[in-house]
């Protein structure tokens, strides 16, 4: 029944903006039935490319086949008819209508002029079972989480009879637990000889999942590889065009005098959490979801209420109770979330870096724009922000990586002798991500002390020099980063006991 | 190339500078219309009627941009009116009544400030509470009748004159020239930009969100009161009714200003040219003879046009990049 050996060609593809070429002549074949993982940093053209193919832009030049067929999308709509549609990462679920309802927006089942309520919910009945959901077609979305709300989405692409699903950054919203789940329906698609486009900045996740990746680079096609016959270096370096040396910078902790201690810290989700941190430490601290870790950061900064405990700074008892005492008291926080709570993107890079050092730049409440200009430009150099006017370029304008250095400019400007970093490196490319990594070695150079917390455990074990693990919000594990392992450290986080 | 640097400052001409653009237009197209609109007379008349209700915009400015609204502006113009030619009659001081007058703005702005900064209720909500509440208030205290104040020294302060130009119109403009120094020159007007584009964000990098928009609606307290002040000055009374509906015009010359009414974004001097073109909008058909009630049509489609001009620069400034 399968009359080509791809399910989908794409050919030649080119897209053109003005003054910029996103896409040069790059192709994608398709297998069917496959995982096609789409690789490349920031900016490599894989978005424009996901676009082209759904039908939500069109491509300057070059020629798309489904099934052997030359096809032309002028629309999102003429994708879905031949069987390509896409999950986009917000959700398109009308919250207030039941499951069953979303699956067949626009689609209901009639029966004369009134709707098959009967029809519809045993339909979504039998596709939630071939799925393995336990969801009932009756629920609301609203009631869903944001994982169920995914598969919600992926059924209504089925029961449009798509052959190609493209998923952007499918995980990303997602606990480890529902990430399995995800990646179980992914197999059960492929069983049905449905292929999967997948894009995800996680590469343990495209090694586990995907059968063949295809790598861009600054919208240029570089390489398609069988997952069996690469590895993780392989692509890094074929993405950044380069080989990927060490990562991570070469660290020789010698541990000097104790800065910074919290002693029975308890509020929120964590429960008598004590730890210490010395000059010049990089203190990593993990956990899966709901371990407390980023409750653990937002207490020590002040922006959550303490129950009880206390911080201690250079020996001192201080009070925190708000992110303006932390930020006085020398304690910074470079935010997990940038465009939610760490940068105002509508305003430009200078107001952004200089918000939280206000009073450095003022004399009586009144800004002083020459010494502005000053600290903004030298953060602008120091962390090589790619800008070319700091006071007329919106931060939202900017790329991810640039995002996040203007982030860590604005905590870095306040002299913080402690800086807490939650997901230093979410969603910036590999380049920035090397480069950001040295950046927080060479503070420890000038005995800045880091607490690390990420959920990758990857870098807080390749950054750290000492790992405290997390989960139900206490500490179950302390170890210096040379004496661990990735096992160890997920065994301790899950609560599974070690074989000894 | 070259068209798309033509186009470049094109777009920065009408990005930056719309508000001043329509103005001129409107200039223009007024003065073929009617032979009387140039005068210098005429000229100042049109600043003297925008005077009451640009003051009240300058504070709603600050509002808005932090992404607030503040509809018991007009009650606030009307009680500030009536409290302080009360004062005026009771006491004859002028400077008791002004100070009076002014305190009414500053405490229920503060009451705004503290139930929208530190309660959370919408400020949408909030304000329509209190504007309706004010106006209950006047209405008991002067009875729904007027209370005269005709002291030379109060009337100063809404009829004067000084070197020739109308008192309420250096009112106006000291007004945006503080606003605009507050706003672009001091750190609090960087919290109020900041706040209006990311409040956690803000809060996170240490500055006192509560306290900074408890401020923000103490300043459109005040600027209302010194409207309401001046209101009654000029008219020599103080009226039940007084103020009610100024908030829209206010609203509206922000808005036409171009300040984005989500916050975060705008400029303060687009605001007073707002106004201008709301008050040259009643002057032009006034002298034009167009029934008066048709002036409200115009008035709506200019807002209207001003705020899809707004959506069609931001489409257009997504694509230039």
């Amino acid at each position: 029944m399968i009359p080509t050996e791809h399910v989908l060609e794409m050919k030649n593809i080119r897209k053109e903006f003005p003054g910029v070429i996103a896409l040069k002549d790059v192709d994608l074949k398709l297998l069917h039935g496959e995982v096609h993982a789409l690789c490349g940093e920031n900016g490599a053209g894989k978005s424009t490319l996901m676009k082209i193919l759904s039908g939500a832009q069109s491509a300057t030049s070059g020629e798309m086949y489904v099934e052997g067929e030359l096809v032309n999308f002028s629309n999102t709509k003429d994708a879905e008819n031949k069987g390509i549609a896409m999950i986009y990462q917000e959700f398109n679920l009308i919250r207030e209508l039941s499951v069953a309802e979303n699956v067949y927006l626009g689609r209901l089942p009639k029966k004369g002029i009134t709707i098959d309520w009967k029809k519809l919910y045993s339909d979504v009945d039998i596709l939630m079972k071939r799925l393995n959901l336990n969801i009932n077609p009756r629920t609301p979305v609203s009631a869903l989480s944001v994982a169920e709300a995914q598969m919600i989405e992926i059924a209504k692409t089925l029961t449009m009879g798509a052959k190609v699903i493209i998923m952007d950054e499918p995980t990303a919203a997602l606990s480890d637990d529902e990430a399995k789940t995800l990646f179980s329906i992914i197999e059960d698609l492929k069983s049905h000889s449905i292929t999967v486009v997948y894009i995800s900045h996680r590469m343990d996740e495209i090694f586990e999942i995907s059968d063949r990746i295809t790598v861009l680079r600054n919208g240029s096609y570089i390489a398609t590889k069988n997952v069996e016959d690469t590895n993780y270096d392989d692509i890094v370096s074929l993405m950044i065009g380069r080989s990927v040396e060490d990562l991570y910078p070469e660290r020789n902790y010698i541990r000097q005098e104790k800065i910074f201690e919290v002693n029975n810290l308890s509020g929120d989700s964590v429960n008598n959490i004590s730890f210490s941190l010395y000059k010049g430490e990089i203190l990593g601290i993990v956990g899966l979801l709901g371990s407390g870790n980023f409750e653990l950061t937002k207490l020590m900064y002040g922006s959550k209420k303490l129950d009880s405990g206390e911080i201690y700074l250079e020996d001192k008892l201080v009070e925190i109770n708000s992110p303006s005492d932390a930020l006085k008291n020398g304690i910074g926080l470079i935010t997990e979330d940038r465009k939610n709570d760490g940068l105002v993107l509508g305003r430009n890079v200078q107001e952004n870096i200089s918000l939280a050092s206000l009073n450095n730049i003022s004399h009586n409440k009144i800004i002083s724009k020459s010494k502005e200009t000053k600290i903004v430009n030298d953060q602008v150099q120091k962390l090589n922000i790619k800008v070319f006017d700091p006071s007329k370029q919106m931060v939202g304008n900017l790329s991810g990586g640039n995002q996040q250095k203007v982030l860590f400019a604005k905590v870095l400007e306040t002299n913080p002798t402690v800086c807490i970093m939650n997901e230093p490196t979410r969603g910036v490319d590999v380049g920035a991500k090397a480069e950001i990594y040295s950046l927080i070695d060479k503070l420890t150079e000038n005995n800045k002390s880091i607490i690390l917390v990420s959920s990758e455990i990857e870098e807080v074990l390749g950054l750290s020099d000492r790992i405290i693990v997390m989960k139900d919000g206490k500490v179950v594990l302390e170890r210096l980063a040379n004496e661990t392992n990735q096992e160890e450290i997920l065994a301790y986080a899950s609560g599974g006991v070690m074989d000894e | 190339m070259n068209n798309n640097k033509t186009n470049k400052f094109l777009f920065k001409l009408i990005n930056e500078y719309r508000s001043l653009l329509i103005l001129l237009i409107m200039i223009i197209v007024a003065s073929f219309l009617s032979s009387n609109f140039m005068s210098t007379n005429n000229l100042f008349n049109v600043l003297r009627q925008i005077s009451i209700f640009g003051v009240v915009s300058a504070g709603m400015t600050f509002v808005i941009l932090t992404g607030g609204i503040d509809l018991s502006v007009g009650s606030i113009v009307g009680l500030s009116g009536v409290i302080s030619a009360s004062v005026m009659t009771a006491t004859g001081s002028f400077f008791m009544s002004l100070v009076s007058g002014l305190l009414v703005g500053v405490v229920c702005g503060f009451i705004n400030g503290y139930v929208i900064s530190s309660i959370r209720i919408p400020a949408f909500i909030t304000t329509l509470g209190m504007m309706t509440l004010l106006r209950g208030i006047i209405l008991v205290f002067t009875k729904g009748s007027p209370i005269s104040a005709r002291e030379e020294n109060f009337q100063f302060i809404g009829k004067g004159d000084i070197f020739g130009i109308p008192l309420p119109v250096l009112v106006l403009i000291l007004c945006f020239i503080v606003g605009y120094f507050i706003l672009h020159h001091t750190t609090f007007g960087r919290e109020v930009y900041a706040l209006g584009g990311n409040r956690e964000a803000t809060r996170l990098s240490g500055i006192k969100v509560v306290r900074a928009e408890w401020i923000v609606y103490t300043i459109s307290g005040l600027t209302s009161a010194l409207a309401g002040v001046m209101l009654a000055a000029r008219l020599g009374s103080a009226q039940a009714t007084a103020g009610s509906g100024i908030e829209m015009d206010a609203i509206a010359a922000v808005i036409i200003g171009g300040t984005s009414l989500s916050g975060g974004s705008g400029f303060i001097l687009p605001t007073v040219v707002g106004a201008i073109i709301l008050g040259l909008i009643d002057n032009l058909l006034t002298l034009m003879n167009v029934n008066p009630h048709a002036t409200q049509i115009v008035k709506g489609v200019v807002i209207l046009a001003a705020v899809i001009l707004d959506k069609k620069v931001n489409d257009w400034a997504k694509k230039i990049g």
